[in-house]
């Protein structure tokens, strides 16, 4: 496939893909369902599975329970969004399978996180090297500031290949014009030369996405990738990765807490509260049919362009402090809902499809009367 | 590239000719004159001497004579040991000096640098505190007294290094040792902090994230990042560490350039105090220019000359 196909083909699915609120098109146009979505290539393969990863900081004023057993799968070719609040825990999630938390004061443990067959939480450092920027890459939120300002961008982009597939410089240097190409930087070869301050932010994230990809990995991680760039940049980053994902295949977890990214390219979503999944699904799921009472509020709190006129209404409160999570519901203190079971116990895990799944006792059959009344109230 | 050697060059020769202005009149402001000694000369002795050396004449005369001596670097002989030039004085002095000088900043970067890095490795354990304790005593004794110690404990009591002079590389480990010591431990904090936080940067993160080896990270990613803040008081440092000579070469019997200096100044004897002062900051100034170069080095977005402008 040429760029230009690529392009005209992500335009058409953007543009049948009418179930997106998409809060970064600025043309505020919406598109309208013609005919279901293409799926991409999502193979059944999975190639990451988190089982209840918990991750704790060990800090002067005590114990920070930053994630309380996070659950998920990722599957070869998909996108995975990480949504929620700020702290509840995405990058200490995506930083544990990394490995990048320092331990200590970081302590994980988990029953496992497998990428592919290997378990990540059992390798040592240097086992785990082999892995990070070559099976797994990151992309951070920040590029002003996640590129080494000393060192030219040539040097940045090809040190990675250079130690982990033992490419010559001159086979290196060739890699890196070639993933310049891609990311769409004009001039390659000379652009290796120049150092990042050279750059403007949008190129930058560029530079950064080319580097987390010239080893070609399987699995991206991108920690708010287009939080730091102005609203043109972040839709041209966001095609950026669809391009990516459809050339390589690769298999991406997007954190973000804007909703308008998610619906533009994500598959399936997992929403995050208080250091726990509270409810995955795929995106129409979620979008169409959120069951934890959160899900609903983080819907209704984002600015719809579809909805001109409609309030805007945040969630009342604030989340638990981590230091002393509540045992029972971790939202039940802002929950509208809330039962008093919600405050003593945990709420299980209730399947509500292959791909949905929420924790919270609404789902439980004992509350449907209750649910019944509620959405009768409203 | 050329020409901002060119300008720094001759930013060069107004500040030394402005320290030559401000040495000449602050040394003839001092009382007292070279020709003055406790014997009772004889009056058309001392005037022909004063004659001689050109005393009698007005201040703007000698001023311009001195500025020429500048210029054409011949400062003529000395007025308290005629036999000998100014030159001479510092052809014999200066590779002294410079060699105890040029061993004691590179003994200070170096070791300053590897301590307060693996202090910052070692962030909060033990060798982090034994080398910020270290630090902390380096920086607080002054040289002279270091000095002194140091010619007690390990020349006199234990006699394991020889007490004075600068005659081979046992002799030079003392007064080194005494003058290097302070700034090696200003180098070393300093590299220290400021390793520290290069290490919580996302660059470094980055760089982790992608795998890199420990040791590629400290030396390739960290360590030229947090060496800035070092380049930077590296100016106050060599000023600290070349008026450090005048005293460790006095106190060690070194034959540098600094016995030459200070008594030049007890006897009033103009000519060398013009020569060894304006050679000095010629030199100084000459070694903060290097600084600037490293510095520029360092860090790519401090541009020396100007070239192509940011895309
Ligand atoms: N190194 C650390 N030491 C102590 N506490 C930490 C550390 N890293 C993270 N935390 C805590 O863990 C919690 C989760 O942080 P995290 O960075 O994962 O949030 P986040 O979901 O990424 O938020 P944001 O959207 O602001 O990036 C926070 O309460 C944070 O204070
Ligand atoms: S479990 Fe209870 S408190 Fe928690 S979200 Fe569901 S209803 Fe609300
Ligand atoms: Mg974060």
């Amino acid at each position: 496939m040429t760029g230009k196909q690529i392009a005209e083909e992500l335009a058409r699915t953007r543009l049948e893909d009418g179930a997106d609120r998409d809060s970064v098109d600025h043309t505020g146009k919406r598109g309208k369902i013609v005919k279901p979505k293409k799926r991409k290539t999502v193979t059944g393969e999975r190639i990451l599975s988190v089982q209840d990863l918990h991750v704790t900081f060990n800090t002067y004023g005590g114990t920070v329970q930053a994630v309380r057993g996070v659950n998920f799968d990722l599957y070869k070719g998909e996108t995975l969004a990480i949504v929620g609040e700020s702290g509840c825990g995405k990058s200490v999630t995506s930083n544990a399978i990394m490995g990048l938390i320092q331990q200590p004061p970081g302590k994980i443990s988990s029953k496992g996180v497998h990428f592919k067959t290997q378990d990540l939480t059992k390798l040592s450092k240097k086992e785990m090297r082999k892995i990070q920027g070559v099976d797994i890459s990151m992309i951070f939120q920040d590029p002003m500031t996640a590129l080494n300002p000393t060192l030219t961008i040539g040097e940045q982009l090809t040190e990675g290949v250079k130690q982990h597939k033992k490419l010559s410089k001159a086979e290196a240097k060739e890699r890196a014009i070639d993933m310049l190409k891609l990311v769409g930087i004009p001039n390659p070869e000379e652009r290796l030369k120049q150092y990042p301050h050279q750059f403007s932010g949008g190129m930058r994230q560029r530079i950064v996405i080319a580097i987390a990809l010239i080893c070609e990995p399987e699995l991206l991680i991108a920690d708010e990738p287009t939080t730091a760039l102005d609203v043109t940049i972040q839709a041209q980053i966001l095609e950026l990765f669809e391009e990516i994902q459809e050339k390589t295949g690769v298999s991406i977890i997007l954190i973000t807490h804007d909703l308008g990214v998610v619906a533009k390219i994500a598959d399936r979503i997992a929403v995050m509260y208080a250091g726990k999944v509270i409810e995955t699904g795929d995106k129409r799921e979620i979008f169409y049919n959120p069951q934890h009472p959160y899900t609903k509020g983080l819907l209704t709190s984002v600015p719809r362009l579809d909805l001109a006129g409609g309030e805007l209404k945040p969630i009342d409160g604030t989340p638990p402090d981590l230091f002393a999570p509540p045992t029972g519901c971790p939202f039940a203190a802002r929950c509208p809902f809330s039962m008093d079971v919600c405050m003593n116990v945990y709420p299980e895990v209730t399947t509500l499809s292959d791909t949905h799944k929420v924790d919270c006792w609404l789902q439980d059959p004992r509350a449907q009367k209750l649910i019944d009344e509620q959405a009768f109230a409203r | 590239m050329g020409k901002y050697i060119l300008k720094r060059f001759l930013m060069m020769l107004v500040t030394i000719f402005i320290i030559a202005t401000l040495t000449f009149f602050l040394m003839h402001a001092v009382p007292g004159s070279p020709l003055e000694s406790d014997r009772n000369t004889n009056e058309t002795v001392q005037a022909n001497l004063e004659r001689f050396y050109k005393l009698d004449q007005p201040l703007h005369i000698q001023y311009l004579s001195y500025m020429q001596s500048i210029v054409t670097f011949d400062f003529g002989p000395s007025i308290k040991d005629p036999n000998r030039t100014v030159n001479e004085l510092l052809a014999r002095g200066f590779p002294i000096s410079f060699e105890l000088g040029i061993i004691t900043i590179l003994v200070a970067v170096v070791s300053g640098i590897i301590l307060g890095t693996m202090a910052a490795l070692r962030h909060n354990k033990m060798i982090d505190y034994a080398a910020m304790a270290f630090a902390v005593i380096g920086i607080s004794i002054p040289n002279f007294v270091l000095a002194t110690v140091l010619i007690q404990q390990l020349a006199v009591n234990w006699n394991i290094f020889p007490p004075a002079t600068w005659t081979s590389p046992m002799h030079m480990v003392l007064p080194v040792l005494a003058l290097a010591t302070g700034p090696m431990a200003i180098i070393a904090r300093l590299t220290r902090s400021s390793m520290l936080e290069v290490l919580t940067q996302d660059y470094i993160k980055m760089a982790r994230a992608k795998g890199i080896k420990p040791m590629r990270i400290v030396l390739r990613h960290a360590l030229r990042n947090a060496l800035m803040p070092v380049v930077t008081i590296m100016g106050t440092l060599l000023a600290g560490i070349l008026t450090g000579t005048f005293v460790i070469e006095k106190i060690f019997a070194i034959p540098g350039m600094g016995k030459y200096f200070v008594d030049s100044i007890n006897n009033r004897d103009y000519p060398v105090i013009m020569g060894t002062t304006v050679f000095y900051s010629a030199f100084l100034i000459f070694m903060l220019f290097l600084v600037d170069i490293v510095y520029g080095i360092l860090d790519p977005r401090i541009k020396l000359h100007k070239k192509e402008g940011d895309v």
